[in-house]
């Protein structure tokens, strides 16, 4: 539904280029929440705007629902944006209108309806995000959870099939924030819409997302489905959701300290055990996480092994066998820093 | 005395009315232009911003009086005399417009970028930006730039009553200055205090129903 192939951003300030976008390939199925991961600085709000074309890319092709937006001449860009709904960090509502004026607006815009036709829409998207009795209000006089509602709203009157979204709870608390990553998921599950979003927090991509990629200084390091990604050891997004036990965990506690990703099926505390009876190991536990990701338990055991080498490899052999990755000693130093 | 009065008073504001709706008519549309030729602006535009800001700068610079002279041949042409409030208005407006000009400037890209950004994804032209989100938003400012501009122009139109402009600057000097009446001054006075008074008063309310921020 989305696509972005060779995607390219460079700023030229004073004589110094700055790259935003380092050749960006990135692919959003239809119907699919798509988190983009990053810290500030990598790049992830120019790949948002770059979707849309807010902001052009220096090269590159973007492709939404199979048209080449960079292709478009401006009439045809502006038809395409009507398609494709966005929300904000800051919501961006006009304080000038009500909250039903607001969600009006891309329907004026666009020329949608008749004046009857519009309200009709407009009271039933407010009804949607549950705000029915808010039409007559004043954004101002809001909760940030609500003025996102309304923006929320916004971006379907035109009934988009793709949603950006920019950051869109990082302005509100944690409990407003559970409610909008739930509309989100509803939305994305009632109307089939395909949703973009970008965070610095983990745990929205754990939340909503069905896929995920992270992005740092302008490139895309991995992208995969979440349960995936998380599954894998040596992946920069498992590395944050499972953070590591000590710094450099041999020196701390001696023998080889070695970290063991584990997914669904396979069991990692049964897998322990039966590391340590058949091949005479002592194990022990430093640290053990099992989280539920997209209805999947997803595991990190850091475990201590003490015995002769040539046993430990064997033992961690039989381990990969078994469906339990295990992480390379300098793979795991990399992504414990 | 009493029916001068008020036939002045009611030139004063006939005469300052009617600029400040005229130059809010060149002035509105100069000031949205310098902001969206900008650098980095909805259409960049440099020559065309530059230009229009040197002649802004230029009508800013010279004073009242000057302009006011400069313009004669123009307000001839204009209204068949040079006498007169009627008269008046053409220098006033000529006078106002850049002023107000600056002030819209000023006002309209006070607005949130992100506004414009989302009016942007929502696909909207750069005329349903500037109607539908630039100028409704900054709508209290621009009532408060054309109070500014109204109590503004109230002074200059002391000074083209004394060129022959008519109003209330105009029977200030002919009474007060060369009959020596003071009463009649100190009254002129506390008159154009009053008239400031209520449409400062009157922009300042009508600026604060509009904010909704």
């Amino acid at each position: 539904m989305i696509e972005t192939i060779a995607l390219r951003k460079e700023y030229s300030a004073d004589g110094r280029q700055t790259t935003a976008l380092d050749g960006v390939d990135l692919s959003v199925a239809a119907g699919e929440v798509y988190g983009v991961l990053g810290a500030s600085g990598a790049g992830k709000s120019t790949l948002l705007r770059c979707v849309n074309l807010l902001e052009r890319p220096t090269s590159g092709t973007v492709r939404v629902a199979g048209e080449e937006l960079t292709a478009l001449g401006p009439a045809d860009l502006r038809a395409a944006r009507r398609r494709i709904g966005m929300i904000f960090q800051h919501f961006n509502l006009l304080s000038s209108r009500t909250v039903a004026g607001n969600v009006a607006l891309p329907l004026e815009i666009s020329g949608t309806g008749t004046r009857r036709e519009r309200s009709a829409r407009v009271a039933e998207l407010l009804e949607y995000v549950g705000l029915g009795d808010k039409a007559e209000a004043y954004p101002a006089t809001l909760s940030g959870g609500q003025r996102q509602r309304v923006a929320i709203a916004r971006a379907l009157a035109d009934h988009p099939r793709v949603l950006l979204s920019d950051e869109a709870t990082s302005a509100l608390d944690a409990d407003t924030t559970r409610s909008i990553l739930a509309l989100l998921r509803r939305l994305a599950g009632e109307l089939g819409l395909t949703i973009l979003l970008i965070t610095h927090e983990l745990d929205v991509v754990r939340e909503v997302c069905d896929s995920a990629a992270v992005l740092a200084a302008g490139r895309l390091v991995e992208s995969g489905t979440v349960a995936d990604l998380l599954a894998r050891p040596d992946s920069v997004l498992a590395a944050q959701a499972f953070a590591p036990v000590a710094a450099d965990p041999a020196a701390a506690y001696g023998g080889r300290v070695v970290r063991v990703a584990f997914t669904g099926q396979a069991d990692g505390q049964a897998a322990v055990g039966e590391l340590a009876r058949r091949y005479e190991l002592d194990v022990r536990l430093l640290a053990g996480t099992v989280q539920t990701i997209a209805g999947q338990p997803v595991g990190r055991l850091d475990l201590a092994l003490d015995g002769p080498a040539d046993r430990i490899d064997a033992g961690l052999a039989w381990l990969a066998d078994h469906g339990l990755a295990v992480l390379p000693d300098d793979a795991w130093a990399e992504v414990a820093v | 005395m009493t029916a001068e009065l008020i036939q002045a008073t009611l030139e004063t504001l006939q005469m300052v009315v009617a600029s400040t709706v005229l130059s809010a008519i060149v002035g509105l549309p100069v000031g949205v232009l310098l902001v969206l030729s900008a650098r980095g602006g909805l259409r960049p535009a440099p020559v065309l911003n530059r230009i229009l800001g040197l002649i802004v700068n230029l009508g800013r610079s010279l004073p009242f009086i000057i302009l006011m002279i400069a313009v004669i041949p123009f307000t001839r042409l204009l209204v068949g005399t040079t006498i007169g409030s009627a008269a008046a208005i053409v220098p006033l407006t000529i006078g106002a417009i850049p002023f107000l000009a600056r002030l819209v400037e000023s006002a309209v890209s006070d607005v949130d970028p992100g506004l414009v950004e989302a009016a942007q994804a929502m696909g909207a032209r750069t005329g349903q930006i500037v109607g539908k989100v630039l100028l409704p938003e900054s709508r209290p400012a621009l009532v408060r730039a054309l109070t500014v501009t109204f109590v503004t122009l109230i002074g200059y139109s002391a000074m083209a009553g004394a060129v022959g402009g008519g109003g209330l600057g105009d029977l200030a000097i002919r009474y007060g200055y060369q009959l020596f009446q003071t009463n009649v001054m100190v009254v002129t006075v506390v008159l154009l205090v009053v008239v400031v008074q209520v449409f400062q008063l009157l922009g300042d309310r009508i600026a604060r129903r509009l904010d909704r921020r």
